[in-house]
């Protein structure tokens, strides 16, 4: 089972995640840049995040053979601190490195004034940029707040099918589906959608433009739920093709739009540096 | 301009010159054109064709220049475009640089016309663990101006994470006494867990005690 993870913050995962993750059949990965947990009061401390986005982070991932793409953007959250605007200034010279295959993660958090014209702002920068754009919802008010998301998408003019919504569930998903957006699902331990509710959402809306994501981070979550969701999948009766659709050749598509998704050379890529073994990494 | 500093300009214009040559066959030789002159007329341009160039010029070895990939060398061709009094755009590039983008800063340093300016670059890379930035920043600049307790240093660590000493330019030259201390002293502690130290590291270690009993 080939699998790459949509949407992961291996920034708040030990080197110890990318070697099981590895083991489990990932390959490929993206990780958005979003909110680390504690407030940051100025846009060197966004920099130093997103520089390590495209350097160290794609070093660890690459010791286990794992590609590693971002996604760049000021996090819902922290749109609303003023201190944290000028990330928005920043952004354009990001928007244009190798490793950045969308703008994110964006959109609504409370459904400030603030957020509304901080995700317009970065959907416009998405379309400057020619990249797709993923989507957060919001955790609390999700239903209204996933229909004000595809009204501001609709509204900004970006081509739906390069926008993926993410954090859905039964109750949201249908609105994104009839959207024309790519429908995004966060496997967690106890939350946002277990592997067995992602079988019967599969089973019930099919296999297309659906994206299975861990989206582990700092809290309680697992790196390896996607490995879980596609055993899941086989166990429900889908098929080796349909399991590899939805975790390798959907992703593969989504970011794929941006002409920056780098997966030459996957099958060879012991980690070396030319031709000799990295993994130690300075012990 | 005194002699040296002469043929030091001379060397760095037949570096650029057979760079540029080597790129001769990228994808898209037009796009790497167009972009140099565009670099040196408009210099607030280079953030965005740099950070393009992989994706233009593609990121493969290039056989006519030996230990360079054709993103590093085209971003080193652009630097070396840039003009002489918009050197800061240097430090810039590599600030905001991913880490292709970085490991081209560094290795373009000794075709660029900065005296000493960038050795803070190198002290960056050098505190990574990144193992491509730490081996960019012992080339040919270090080796000239890299003060030698940061070269000692960077060495030991390329011992540390497994980087092969041939990237250290000017090793032998450049190894002293203070050297061979802290590999020996590396070397006892491997010893006594039962580990083994790199090969190159202990010919090394060899070459510099047999010239010290000599």
């Amino acid at each position: 089972m080939r699998i790459f993870d949509p949407h992961i913050h291996m920034t708040s995962r030990t080197t110890d995640d990318y070697e099981r993750m590895a083991a489990a059949g990932v390959r490929a990965l993206v990780e958005p840049a979003f909110w680390l947990g504690q407030p940051r009061t100025s846009p060197d401390t966004f920099a130093d995040y997103f520089d390590s986005l495209l350097g160290w982070e794609p070093f660890r991932a690459g010791q286990f053979g794992i590609r590693h793409h971002a996604t760049i953007a000021l996090n819902p959250k922290e749109a609303n601190d003023p201190r944290c605007r000028p990330v928005l200034d920043l952004l354009p010279r990001y928007l244009e490195k190798d490793g950045v295959v969308a703008v994110g993660e964006i959109g609504y958090d409370s459904m400030t004034p603030e957020e509304d014209e901080v995700f317009a702002a970065q959907l416009a920068l998405a379309v400057a940029h020619e990249l797709p754009a993923l989507v957060h919802t919001p955790h609390r008010d999700k239903a209204r707040g996933t229909e004000r998301t595809l009204a501001v998408v609709a509204e900004s003019g970006i081509d739906p099918g390069r926008v993926a919504v993410d954090h859905l569930n039964e109750v949201t998903v249908e609105l994104v589906r009839d959207s024309g957006c790519w429908l995004g699902f966060s496997i967690y331990p106890d939350t946002k959608m277990s592997p067995d509710r992602m079988v019967e959402l599969l089973r019930r809306y099919g296999t297309e433009r659906m994206l299975v994501n861990s989206a582990a981070d700092w809290g309680r979550s697992d790196p390896l739920l996607t490995r879980a969701t596609g055993e899941a999948m086989l166990l429900a009766g889908f098929t080796a093709d349909d399991v590899d659709r939805v975790l390798w050749r959907n992703p593969v598509e989504f970011y794929g739009q941006s002409g920056r998704l780098d997966l030459a050379d996957l099958d060879d890529a012991d980690a070396t540096f030319e031709g000799n073994s990295i993994l130690r990494g300075g012990n | 301009m005194a002699p040296e500093n002469r043929t030091t300009e001379t060397t760095r214009t037949a570096e650029v010159d057979r760079l540029r040559a080597a790129l001769h066959g990228v994808p898209d030789p037009q796009w790497l054109a167009d972009a140099l002159h565009r670099v040196a007329a408009e210099p607030a341009t280079v953030p965005r064709c740099f950070a393009a160039a992989g994706r233009r010029c593609g990121r493969d070895p290039l056989p006519d220049a030996p230990g360079w990939t054709a993103d590093e060398a085209a971003r080193a061709l652009l630097l070396a475009a840039l003009p002489a009094d918009h050197a800061g755009h240097t430090d810039t590039l590599y600030r905001y640089g991913d880490a292709a983008e970085k490991r081209a800063v560094l290795r373009a340093l000794p075709l660029l016309d900065v005296g000493p300016a960038g050795v803070p670059l190198l002290h960056d890379a050098i505190r990574t663990n990144d193992t491509r930035l730490v081996a960019a920043a012992l080339g040919p600049y270090a080796r000239r101006y890299l003060d030698q307790p940061a070269w000692r240093q960077g060495v030991l660590k390329c011992v540390f994470m497994g980087v092969p000493l041939y990237v250290v330019d000017g090793l032998d030259d450049r190894a002293d006494a203070e050297l061979a201390t802290m590999l020996a002293g590396l070397a006892a502690e491997r010893t006594a867990a039962g580990r083994a130290m790199p090969d190159d590291a202990t010919e090394l270690l060899s070459r510099l005690s047999a010239t010290q009993e000599g």
